[in-house]
């Protein structure tokens, strides 16, 4: 009971895990886009579109990829080359996404994904670590999104902290006028991490709906791209405490169903709050504790305009 | 080389040219969207107008739709003033339903309506305040950060709604239909003009906003304190005191909101009552540059686009989401049109000249 749970726990975090950490590599070159879900859905139904018209999954993962990146994209010539402000930016994409999805998707509504697309589902047993007590079956036995969803974690997590252009990239997040001073093409790398992370972004929401429930549905993404946005703060800006974090939230995403199959009856929608709560308290927390470590990047939000340092 | 400066000041006459190309520029590119997509963008965007303004019915529907668009950017207002980031405006809507559906389901409805509508507001405005003091308070004692923190107290809210409608408050009489029960007749807006009265408050509002924003003590020092801390610092006002007031202005105001469509529009309360309103009313906002009059207006083309929108639907067969993409996409001209505003792109002679002059 427990581990089927669990599993399904694995599953439910991947869209928050390509999504956070789509965002984090965003908010660490200083930019906070708000257009996550719009981004998710632009990825969910183009992704989703392709897979219907071609049959192909890696056809169609390439779409959401290309088309969470284009949202982000617009984004970034806003924020970065217009210096406009970037809440609203980010909200006008998800709006915009949003619309994007439902005006696409109109056409095939309810309408399952081909049978090609059903090898995004299978699951694989990674032989050896498969074979550990307990978290074998958990984390090594999934489909393979899962896997690259590690493996990205590995790959970010490496890049910020271990190479020249992650802390570059950091010095950019942290003090933009300081990063252009010492010569860091600091344009470059806005425009590259966001829109890098907007694709991620944009996989996460094909996850939602050519795996999770490979049907097509309105509003598949369903606000998980908020809890995203608080999983990067909830995660203070780590790779590795976002991949436990979207454990966490993947299984409270589903904990309430589960526990009324046990006849334990506590509403889901109760549960629900808890990733919320828990993020304005690590909020709290960690600003009252004023670690620097834990803290958002200090140029957060902040549009960079060099005549102005 | 492309030369960037910032502007001194731009001329009336060039600001409104480059305001009215923007949004020519942004329909232009819907339009193309619209052909790609194969629909006749000239018919589109006939029937959207026509759909918003055609008929006095049609009328009266946009600015329904306008009025919660109004009070809650009203309430934006006061937050940006003093460059508080309050997105919290979807949660303080729900917390301001939530407080009149208190007051609406538990009053007797033998009440008079008047006492039973004010009642009802009162206990908004508090909730929705209490949703955005919240934040206010963390914010001025430990310099959280209020853009992350507001923008979940959002989802509790919405959960917090929806886990009333699907529990507690289910209505026993809906046959398993999981809505909360209606408002008795004394707890509905009544209607002046065939609009419910919530327009004659958003009105209202819009001049009190105005002259408290500016011509009264408490608005000026908000707007001190927006501009610069040090200064309001210097000057020895108390900053806390002023961040506090004015979030629970702004979070009153969102709650109000709460109440008025709680109230006229779905007479109880819905997990879906703040409908995005809180989210755009920042748009809204943001492209009135900070206006209680210009609010007026963005927040009546912005009403005007959704209804013409959902009209699209049943003229053309055209899904109504259409109109969100098109909304998107203007403002997406819209703001980048700000930087041309207030930043002046010019070709630079040549890198060489520049760097004789240093040497």
């Amino acid at each position: 009971m427990m581990v089927s749970f669990l599993i399904a726990a694995v599953g439910a975090a991947m869209p928050l895990l390509y999504a956070t950490m789509g965002e984090l590599i965003t908010e660490k070159a200083g930019n906070l886009n708000l257009g996550v879900e719009g981004m998710m859905l632009m990825g969910a139904v183009m992704g989703f579109s392709v897979g219907l018209h071609t049959g192909n999954p890696y056809l169609a993962l390439l779409a959401s990829l290309i088309a969470g990146a284009i949202g982000a994209a617009i984004y970034a010539v806003l924020t970065v080359s217009l210096m406009s402000n970037q809440v609203v930016t980010g909200l006008t994409l998800t709006i915009f996404g949003t619309g994007f999805s439902s005006f696409v998707g109109e056409g095939f509504m309810g309408t399952a994904a081909p049978a090609g697309i059903k090898a995004l589902s299978t699951k694989i047993a990674i032989p050896g670590l498969y074979q550990i007590p307990v978290l074998g079956p958990i984390l090594f036995h999934q489909d393979i999104l899962v896997y690259t969803g590690y493996i990205m974690v590995i790959i970010v997590a490496i890049y910020l902290n271990k190479t020249k252009m992650g802390l570059n990239l950091r010095a950019v997040g942290e003090n933009a006028a300081a990063a252009d001073a010492s010569g860091i093409n600091v344009s470059f790398y806005k425009y590259a991490h966001i829109i890098v992370g907007g694709a991620m972004c944009g996989l996460g929401g094909a996850y939602m709906s050519l795996v999770t429930v490979p049907v097509w549905q309105a509003n598949v993404v369903a606000g998980r791209g908020w809890i995203a946005v608080a999983l990067v703060i909830f995660a203070s800006w780590k790779p590795w405490k976002a991949l436990v974090g979207a454990f966490v939230f993947g299984g409270l995403n589903i904990l309430g169903l589960r526990l009324q199959s046990m006849g334990i009856h506590i509403s889901q929608y109760l549960v629900d709050m808890l990733p919320y709560a828990a993020t304005i308290l690590i909020v709290i927390i960690s600003t009252r504790k004023n670690r620097k470590e834990d803290m958002n990047p200090a140029d957060l939000g902040v549009s960079y305009f060099r005549e102005e340092r | 080389m492309l030369k960037v400066n910032k502007r001194a000041e731009l001329p009336k006459d060039r600001e409104a040219i480059i305001r009215v190309g923007a949004i020519l520029c942004s329909i232009v590119c819907a339009g193309i969207v619209l052909a790609v997509m194969g629909f006749n963008p000239i018919q589109v965007f006939r029937e959207i107008i026509l759909g918003a303004f055609g008929t006095q019915m049609r009328i009266q529907q946009t600015v329904v739709k306008a009025i919660p668009l109004v009070v809650t950017s009203l309430g934006i207002l006061v937050a940006f003033k003093m460059k508080f980031w309050n997105i919290g405006g979807e949660g303080q809507i729900m917390m301001g339903a939530f407080g009149a559906a208190l007051v609406a389901l538990n009053l007797p409805s033998t009440l008079p309506m008047p006492v039973m509508l004010l009642c009802m507001a009162i206990v908004a405005i508090v909730f929705g305040g209490i949703w955005a003091f919240i934040p206010a308070y963390f914010k001025a004692k430990f310099n959280t950060n209020e853009t992350i923190f507001t923008l979940m107290m959002n989802y509790i809210a919405i959960k917090w709604v929806t886990y009333l409608q699907f529990g507690p408050w289910k209505d026993p009489a809906s046959q398993g239909f999981p809505r909360i029960a209606t408002f008795s007749d004394n707890a509905v807006m009544p209607k002046l003009f065939g609009i419910h009265i919530g327009w004659i408050i958003a009105l209202a509002l819009v001049a009190i906003i105005y002259v408290f924003i500016n011509h009264t003590k408490k608005g000026y020092e908000i707007t001190v304190v927006g501009e610069s801390l040090e200064t309001a610092r210097y000057a020895g006002m108390n900053i806390n005191s002023i961040i506090i007031t004015a979030m629970l202005i702004s979070g009153g105001l969102c709650g109000l909101t709460g109440m008025i469509q709680a109230s006229a529009i779905e007479k109880t309360l819905t997990a879906n009552i703040s409908n995005n309103y809180g989210f755009t009313a920042i748009i809204t906002t943001w492209l009135s540059r900070l206006s209680a009059p210009i609010i007026l207006v963005v927040c009546i083309v912005f009403a005007g686009l959704l209804q013409g929108g959902a009209y699209l639907q049943i003229a053309m067969q055209v899904p109504a989401s259409v109109a969100d993409m098109i909304q998107g996409i203007i403002l997406f001209f819209v703001l980048g049109s700000e930087f041309f505003l207030q930043y002046k792109v010019s070709f630079a002679k040549s890198e060489k000249t520049t760097i004789k002059e240093v040497a």
